[in-house]
């Protein structure tokens, strides 16, 4: 049994009632997020039906000329399966607008772009609505820095970021997130015939075991070298968690007052909520 | 005697003194409708748990107007509760109160204060420096505040004071979902039941539910008779009020039964104690 099993309908009822809670006791009861026809988003899609209504969820979808077809179908299946209010919302006028100016930019920039311009989208409706936005990262990704700052890692809530990608296949299947979406590769979509096992180098089974003994488990590099993992693999996975730190935090502030945001001023997120 | 006892499993809000307090009146007037003879509320049922630098702005006096509602409503029901206290010196303690007959019959300042993983009580707070069984309607009672129960000492000193019923606030976060139960479920039954096992104490254990900054309580607050069985629990992640009867007649029964704390020998505790503090040199 891998150690990355988990009691999915504990998790289901844990994160259910996490954003019926959080998102009720600010006073909201919406919630709106972007569906890309993947499954981490089909996933949180499930999940907020469950915890508000699906008539309380409003799901985008919101595609580039160069996403796959498929894609859009697939999140259409999503918004189907859960029954939450769903639209489409093409990003390519405003993304081409850009890069018209700029039209050297890599991949790279034009994905994160692409990443921002979907979050302006999510932020807008959510004003619209008055609904939160929620978060799609799972931790894999989370601990990799595979996401865009302030593009798809920026939302209110999230209710899958404690989640491995290998967790998120088993309570997909516990909440019956439609077959075709459960099964198919994942990618992040930016170009055709993209995926991200295939762009990272490994696969999410394989960085689950590792993440989950060297993050959760805390092992040091003896122990996991000598439970079969690469010493070279061990290392570079260190470094991209390492490296994508300031991913995970809010930006630093520089100290010159004796009371400073986040290092001596504290206070919960849930103040007074 | 034989006695009824409310566990009262509330979602406080976090830093909202008087929200709190309105809910708590609510509920233990809720128990007293129910015929229960003691309500039992969370650690930190006043103000919520992760409060940071919120614990000065609220943290109550021991003769605040807020505690002595509660102290007032204990004239109809034994109370107990937790709160933040503030000292005249302005120590800030995570405290519990147990409230009867419309007076302060003992006071708890937790004394193992969670400070690593996801907690930080320590920075925040004073520690506590006793544990001391105190006199009862319901008989002896010793208070405990979450953490304090992981120390064995804690419970068994307790004990040795005559407490026959143990009764344990709580806060605790729900984690650990790779079992069959929740693993934070997993480790205060077995807590509470070794626990209740080894001292021939009944055990109440009252958690709170509700989600702070994405982390849930999970409730499941519990009653465990002598013998070490859970005789009547709460549901996991839920509000909710569930009343227990608590039977002399089992106590009696165990303690003969089960004669250990007849048995079990301060002196030579004591002694070894005091040897290995020697030895190293405390």
């Amino acid at each position: 049994m891998s150690l990355l099993n988990i009691n999915t309908k504990l998790v289901r009822r844990i994160l259910v009632g996490f954003l019926r809670d959080e998102i009720l006791k600010v006073g909201a009861k919406k919630a709106v997020l972007g569906l890309s026809g993947g499954i981490d988003s089909a996933l949180v899609c499930h999940l907020a039906a469950e915890a508000l209504g699906s008539e309380n969820v409003y799901a985008i979808c919101m595609p580039y000329k160069t996403s796959n077809p498929e894609s859009e179908a697939h999140a259409r299946l999503v918004a189907e399966a859960s029954g939450v209010r769903f639209s489409v919302l093409p990003i390519t006028p405003m993304v081409d607008a850009y890069f018209e100016q700029l039209p050297d930019a890599d991949n790279m920039r034009r994905g994160n772009k692409m990443a921002r311009e979907r979050m302006t989208i999510l932020f807008d409706h959510s004003a619209l609505y008055g609904a939160l936005v929620l978060g799609t990262s799972n931790k894999t990704e989370l601990l990799l820095g595979y996401g865009t700052l302030y593009g798809d890692m920026a939302s209110a809530l999230n209710p899958i970021g404690d989640l491995y990608k290998t967790q998120i296949w088993q309570l997909s299947e516990e909440v019956e997130v439609p077959r075709p979406v459960i099964d198919k590769k994942p990618s992040a979509d930016l170009w055709a015939g993209q995926t991200d096992e295939e762009e990272l180098g490994f696969t999410y089974r394989e960085v689950d075991e590792l993440l989950y003994r060297m993050v959760d488990q805390r092992a040091g590099v003896d122990e996991l070298v000598s439970e079969g993992f690469n010493r070279e693999f061990i290392g570079s996975i260190y470094n991209k968690v390492q490296n994508s730190h300031f991913k995970r935090r809010l930006p630093v502030i520089a100290k010159v007052s004796g009371r400073t945001i986040d290092r001596d001023f504290r206070y919960s997120r849930d103040w007074g909520k | 005697m034989d006695f009824s006892v409310a566990m009262l499993q509330i979602k406080p809000k976090l830093g909202r003194v008087a929200d709190n307090l309105s809910l708590l009146k609510e509920q233990v007037e809720m128990a007293i409708e129910q015929k229960a003879d003691l309500a039992v509320l969370p650690e930190l049922a006043l103000t919520g748990y992760f409060l940071k630098d919120l614990v000065p702005e609220v943290a109550l006096g021991i003769e605040s107007p807020e505690l002595a509602i509660l102290k007032e409503l204990s004239k109809r029901i034994s109370i107990t509760v937790g709160f933040v206290e503030v000292t005249s010196d302005y120590q800030f303690y995570n405290s519990a109160a147990w409230f009867e007959g419309g007076e302060l019959k003992h006071l708890h300042r937790k004394v193992y204060l969670p400070t690593y993983g996801l907690f930080d009580e320590q920075r925040y707070l004073g520690r506590g420096d006793r544990f001391r069984a105190f006199d009862t309607k319901f008989g002896r009672v010793g208070l405990l505040v979450c953490e304090d129960m992981w120390h064995l000492s804690a419970p068994y000193l307790l004990a040795m004071d005559g407490a026959t019923t143990l009764v344990c606030l709580s806060s605790s976060p729900g984690r650990g979902v790779d079992h069959g139960e929740l693993g934070t479920a997993t480790a205060w039954h077995n807590l509470t039941t070794a626990t209740a096992r080894f001292l021939t104490c009944r055990v109440i254990y009252i958690n709170r539910v509700g989600y702070e900054d994405g982390v849930a309580f999970w409730g499941g607050s519990h009653v465990v008779a002598p013998s070490g069985e859970i005789v009547t629990a709460a549901p996991e992640f839920e509000p909710s009020l569930t009343l227990a009867r608590l039977v002399e007649a089992e106590l009696r029964r165990e303690r003969i039964a089960s004669p250990l704390l007849r048995d079990e020998n301060i002196s030579i505790t004591l002694r070894e104690l005091a040897k290995i503090d020697r030895e190293r040199g405390c």
